[in-house]
């Protein structure tokens, strides 16, 4: 094994990726719970008067100041995927090249169904995780768009007004509503798996990938590195052919 | 405004006629500015309708019915004003209405046959119900002419083309899942000309005589929102004018319809109320002269001012059955079905990792060898 135990820090998620990401997390967790409440307030039986009482207006309220929130991060980070480094660029989202698409095959092979152990290598996510991103991100402009256009009647405000259009291609509000409160689930289901990947990744790899979205770093083996940098396809996967296979994955111990 | 000047230039004006029934001055103006009010005009505009409706003489109007229950000419016939009634079915004149007209058979048919040609661009169309198009339109003709064929005859010439209630508006329970005569709206048929829909089953009475006054007193057709709904009746949700408003905010809701909540009146939400998503003028003209709406009540709004309300059932649940899932799926139930197939999914997925990977886990490459274990090869 030429390889030794020789890892090298590299910068991957640069600042505004990593405030994007956090942001949306907990802007994404607000919006699902208080949209949660929105949809099924619990039952207070105690009751005062209502003139002494706004829980269920305040919950509205920051559902409403999230979508803001959640919405102006989007937009920076779609800026960011022009104006960013190479792993937060916007090509990486569409697997449209032939490697892309080979690599989400393998994604599909080594972690998912597990039928190979040999470990898809790459600096930023794997073309299959980009792909997720960008389903998300389309999920994402859903829930903008359905959201803004569910808020426009009791909106002053010019901005809602821009999503008018939406109701009546569902035919009216109340089967807009059952859409944007389904897409919360979707958003629900992401978060299961979106999470128990990271912890497998970093688990079963070692990189340091849940820390790098803290951070920023990456670790990765020295020779994995010069092969990325080789291609020059970064984040998309050394296809070099593999020295030890053998030694690599099957220890015969 | 021309247009209407040549109808019947000797006959007398609207206001005449109502003079003549023994409506007075003081009577007439009131009338005048209580409509100015309901379509939301400045006080001004009070004037305005006066002097259209001193000045103008019948509009010729046929009120077609196709699929459709009667109650929008049920709730018209109802209206709480008495010139209401009067200015518009007895001054505007019904020229042609199946329900109400004198005339029968071949009698009626000659009618609206001079109707429509002989005022040709001027007259009024009024639709109650929705036009079936399965079948070649068998299930619903009137005079051997299909719906369709009638409305698309007698829309050809129409000065202005109202739809009546969620019927000729969105075709309401007629079209409702699976829809088995495939009835479609006006608006569905009718592309080259703007339909107006006064929407609900039925729509109120007065919205349906303010949206008259206004074709006579403008000569022209109200504002109308994205869904072809005047703007001063269906721009504001029923919530938004609630009385029960309040308890919306403060969080307190009936849960049941027999509980302490509901004695005291408390929002009707978790009851599956449609007022959050409703655009009508209920809470605001209210019903029967004034009197009450369902939320006041105690019963939840159903929405009829929409469309599909029919299929967004039940009517007492808050969050319905989801589309493409069949009865008794709600987005939760499908969503926490998935989600535990999911978390499922990932569990037994995380044991195959340790499985699996079990070697691989922990170790760089060449760990192995470089704490001599018995490792794999050199």
């Amino acid at each position: 094994m030429s390889a030794s135990h020789d890892y090298q820090r590299v910068y991957v998620w640069e600042q505004p990726v990593r405030w994007f990401h956090w942001i949306n997390a907990l802007a994404i967790t607000v919006l699902g719970v208080t949209g949660y409440l929105i949809a099924h307030p619990p039952a207070f039986m105690i009751s005062r008067e209502a003139s002494f009482s706004y829980w269920f207006g305040t919950v509205r309220f920051v559902h409403f100041t999230t979508a803001y929130v959640l919405m102006v991060n989007f937009v920076v980070r779609l800026y960011w995927s022009f104006a960013g480094n190479k792993y937060a660029n916007w090509r990486s989202f569409f697997p449209l090249t032939r490697a892309q698409l080979r690599q989400i095959w393998d994604v599909l092979k080594v972690d998912i169904l597990q039928f190979s152990n040999k470990p898809v290598e790459t600096l930023g996510h794997n073309s299959m995780a980009y792909f997720t991103y960008t389903a998300t991100g389309l999920l994402t402009i859903f829930q903008i768009v359905t959201g803004f256009a569910l808020y426009a009647p009791t909106s002053a405000a010019w901005f809602p007004h821009l999503f008018t259009w939406v109701v009546p291609l569902f035919g009216s509000e109340y089967t807009l509503r059952i859409f944007h409160y389904a897409a919360m689930w979707l958003f629900a289901l992401f978060t299961i798996i979106h999470v128990y990947l990271v912890f497998y990744h970093d688990y079963v790899e070692g990189h340091g990938v849940i820390s790098s979205m803290v951070g920023g770093w990456k670790f990765l083996e020295k020779d994995q590195i010069e092969a990325e940098q080789a291609t020059g396809m970064s984040p998309l996967p050394s296809r070099k052919p593999d020295p030890k296979p053998a030694a690599k994955l099957k220890p015969s111990g | 405004m021309n247009s209407l000047m040549k109808i019947n230039e000797t006959a007398p004006t609207i206001y005449e006629q109502m003079v003549s029934r023994g409506v007075d001055r003081r009577d007439f103006l009131k009338f005048c500015a209580w409509m100015g009010a309901y379509l939301g005009l400045e006080s001004s505009a009070a004037a305005q309708i006066a002097k259209a409706i001193e000045t103008k003489r019948r509009i010729p109007v046929v009120w077609m019915h196709f699929q459709e229950c009667t109650c929008c000419s049920e709730s018209f016939l109802r209206s709480s004003h008495p010139i209401v009634a009067d200015i518009l079915l007895d001054k505007i004149s019904l020229d042609y209405t199946e329900t109400l007209q004198a005339a029968s058979g071949f009698q009626a048919e000659e009618i609206l046959h001079d109707t429509i040609t002989k005022y040709k661009g001027e007259y009024l169309l009024l639709v109650e119900g929705s036009v079936p198009l399965g079948a070649d339109g068998a299930y619903c003709v009137v005079a051997g002419k299909s719906a369709l064929d009638s409305l698309h005859e007698v829309a050809a010439g129409a000065k202005a083309i109202i739809a009546w209630g969620n019927c000729a508006s969105s075709g309401c329970v007629q079209a409702a899942n699976p829809n088995p005569t495939q009835a479609m709206p006006v608006s569905a048929i009718i592309k080259d000309k703007p339909v107006i829909n006064v929407q609900g089953c039925p729509p109120i009475a007065e919205v349906m005589a303010g949206v008259l006054v206004h074709l006579l007193a403008f000569d022209r057709i109200p504002q109308l929102d994205a869904l072809g709904r005047p703007k001063a009746f269906y721009s504001r949700r029923v919530h938004d004018t609630c009385a029960r408003r309040a308890n919306y905010d403060a969080g307190l809701f009936v849960e049941s319809f027999d509980d302490e909540n509901a004695r005291k009146g408390f929002c009707l939400y978790k009851v599956g109320c449609r007022g959050p998503s409703t655009y009508n003028s209920c809470a605001t003209i209210k019903w029967n002269n004034g009197t009450s709406y369902p939320i006041q009540s105690g019963h939840g709004c159903i929405g009829c001012s929409e469309a599909k309300f029919w299929d967004n059932g039940p009517f007492y649940q808050r969050l319905t059955n989801f589309p493409g899932f069949g009865i008794e799926s709600t987005a939760d139930k499908i969503g926490l079905t998935v989600g535990g197939v999911v978390a499922a999914a990932v569990l037994s997925h995380a044991v195959l990792t340790n499985v699996r990977k079990g070697e691989e886990i922990g170790e760089g490459p060449g760990e192995k060898s470089d704490s001599g274990k018995p490792a794999g090869q050199p």
